[in-house]
């Protein structure tokens, strides 16, 4: 499904401020599976998604999806085969347009936009449908702009709409880490839900370990552009978060690192 | 009254200015000044276009899409070549005045006997009322002739505005507004946010350079100097229009933006009647402006600073 074969990206090359973010990273996503990519901050586990939505193109190396190569293709013209939800949960819904304008521009997602009129009776009332289904007393409110929701609310929207129609890929970008701790649990079940649902293919990058263990088939753990650690089957499911942050640790050790940055660790990956 | 009825009809034309920066500057949040060179094309085009007894319906076709010709150049600027939006809409401008100059062959072009949307309004007025008919408005007398101008612009403006307004809730049109409102959102989504504000921004223009085509026909001249300061104007009428209607429905919006259109052209009709020097309007116009961007923000902080206690001085 998702094959990602030795690609590199340097950032600002030949400048002080040059980032090597991804040095060959290489793996492949079987259809249904659902990888989650963890790694300390600067490790490339964001680049390695955003090279994949194509936020920018790759220096080298080879992406496809369903046997298509994406490398060349721009950002919206991928938009066809992949849904995706961002870490800011204002970036994913235009604050500006209502709840049912939202979920129509998500209907459209890689299609054609043409002069038909985005949205009639026999539309609104199947979104409404799907909008109730989140349970998130959302269904009362189709014509309020987005704007005036919370980040929480914002987000899961987000999520019905990457997902609207069955994206062959589906990319979560630490969806919930600025959500509260009550309201991440509830995008974490209705993500389940949905990928459950939908039997979707999906990448997910996490700052949280216990996200981790908990959801996925397989982890990798990304350090310095590099995939360091690579766990499926029987293996991810002995994982306990325990384990991955002594990994963590003993990269730390590795690096030799001072003890501030490890309280850092301790704070933000637990 | 009749200088009533012509600054109402002059606000009227305006309506296509201000719903043109309305497109720009609040749909695609994009700052373009191309407006000051692009309502000075659709001056040109229609005054030397209408000086070759071209049809004045065609003439105000092609102001249209002279300015949206520009404006597609200002919206390429921007996406491809990653100017600035300030700095492409003033290349553009610049650019324009020597189009302009280039297109009229002098700087002022006088449409006196040539037939434009007014004398054929006249000419309608004569048909359905017959020649030097009054009509008693409010107690006053107008020409039969102004009220047929007005009618005809108000419909004019009504039938761009339901199409504007049907266009934004069509795919294509909710792709553009979703544009503007989040582009990293809308490209995930697979919409190419470039082609969306080069098409954005010419439309914006198309309108601009209609209300110049307009204009001069309207004041039965066209100058090189005419788009000077119509950005200015175009926001200030945008922002009378918001105040009044609001700025969340786009229902009302387009609506609003005509009523203070011509609210603003009321208000300097009054003026001038009270003795305000006519060189003052454009300085006048921009401190409205001006004002009306800083005041929210420092009442606000003002609000703000007196919750946090009155007497506390600042460090």
């Amino acid at each position: 499904m998702l094959v990602v074969n030795n690609i590199f990206k340097t950032f600002n090359p030949g400048t002080p401020d040059e980032v090597r973010a991804l040095q060959g990273v290489s793996f492949s996503l079987d259809e249904g599976g659902f990888l989650v990519v963890i790694g300390t901050n600067g490790s490339g586990k964001t680049s390695l998604l955003n090279a994949v939505a194509g936020s920018f193109f790759i220096d080298s190396g080879e992406i496809l999806i369903d046997g298509v190569d994406v490398g060349p293709m721009a950002e919206h013209q991928r938009a066809s085969l992949i849904g995706r939800v961002f870490q800011n949960p204002f970036l994913g819904t235009a604050a500006d347009m209502t709840i049912e304008e939202n979920l129509t521009l998500a209907a459209k997602r890689g299609k054609r936009r043409g002069l038909g009129l985005c949205l009639n009776a026999a539309a609104a009332a199947g979104i409404k449908e799907r909008v109730k289904s989140l349970t998130m007393a959302l269904e009362d409110r189709m014509t309020n702009i987005v704007g005036s929701l919370s980040g929480g609310q914002r987000q899961a929207l987000t999520l019905l709409m990457a997902t609207w129609s069955k994206p062959k890929l589906l990319l979560l970008d630490e969806h919930t880490a600025a959500l509260d701790p009550k309201t991440a649990k509830k995008v974490v079940e209705l993500t389940e839900d949905v990928i459950k649902k939908h039997r979707l293919t999906t990448l997910m990058v996490t700052h949280s370990m216990q996200q981790a263990v908990n959801l996925g088939d397989r982890i990798i753990m990304m350090h310095k552009g590099r995939i360091v650690y690579d766990f499926k089957g029987d293996e991810k499911r002995l994982l306990r978060a325990g384990d991955l942050l002594a990994l963590f640790n003993e990269i730390r050790r590795k690096e030799q690192i001072d003890i501030s940055a490890a309280e850092m660790l301790q704070r933000n990956y637990i | 009254m009749t200088i009533f009825i012509g600054a109402f009809i002059i606000g009227l034309i305006l309506s296509f200015l201000t719903i043109g920066v309305f497109i720009s500057f609040r749909v695609l949040n994009f700052t373009d000044i191309t407006a000051d060179g692009s309502f000075a094309l659709g001056g040109a085009l229609a005054a030397s276009l209408l000086v070759m007894n071209i049809n004045p319906a065609l003439a105000v076709v092609f102001a249209f899409l002279g300015g949206g010709l520009a404006g597609s150049v200002t919206g390429l600027l921007h996406t491809h070549f990653r100017i600035p939006q300030l700095l492409s809409g003033i290349l553009v401008m610049t650019g324009l005045y020597s189009i302009n100059l280039r297109i009229m062959g002098k700087s002022n072009i006088p449409l006196f006997s040539e037939k434009t949307v007014i004398s054929c309004a006249d000419g309608w007025t004569t048909a359905f009322w017959g020649a030097d008919k009054k009509i008693g408005i409010f107690g006053g007398q107008i020409a039969a002739a102004d009220m047929t101008v007005l009618l005809f612009f108000l419909m004019m403006i009504v039938f761009f505005g339901g199409a504007l307004y049907f266009f934004f809730k069509t795919d294509m049109g909710a792709a553009m507004r979703a544009t503007g409102s989040n582009p990293q959102m809308i490209t995930a989504l697979g919409v190419n946010t470039k082609a969306m504000i080069i098409l954005g921004i010419a439309l914006s223009n198309g309108f601009i350079a209609l209300s110049g085509a307009l204009l001069a026909q309207y004041q039965g001249f066209a100058d090189i100097q005419m788009g000077l300061g119509m950005f200015v104007l175009g926001i200030a009428n945008l922002i009378i229009g918001e105040t009044l209607v609001g700025k969340k429905r786009l229902g009302l919006i387009l609506p609003g933006v005509v009523l203070g259109s011509i609210l603003f052209r009321q208000l300097v009709a009054v003026a001038l009647r009270l003795g305000m020097n006519p060189n003052d309007l454009k300085l006048i116009t921009a401190i409205f402006v001006l004002g009306a961007l800083i005041l929210p923000l420092e009442i606000e902080k003002f609000r703000k600073r007196k919750r946090l206690g009155g007497n506390a001085r600042r460090q």
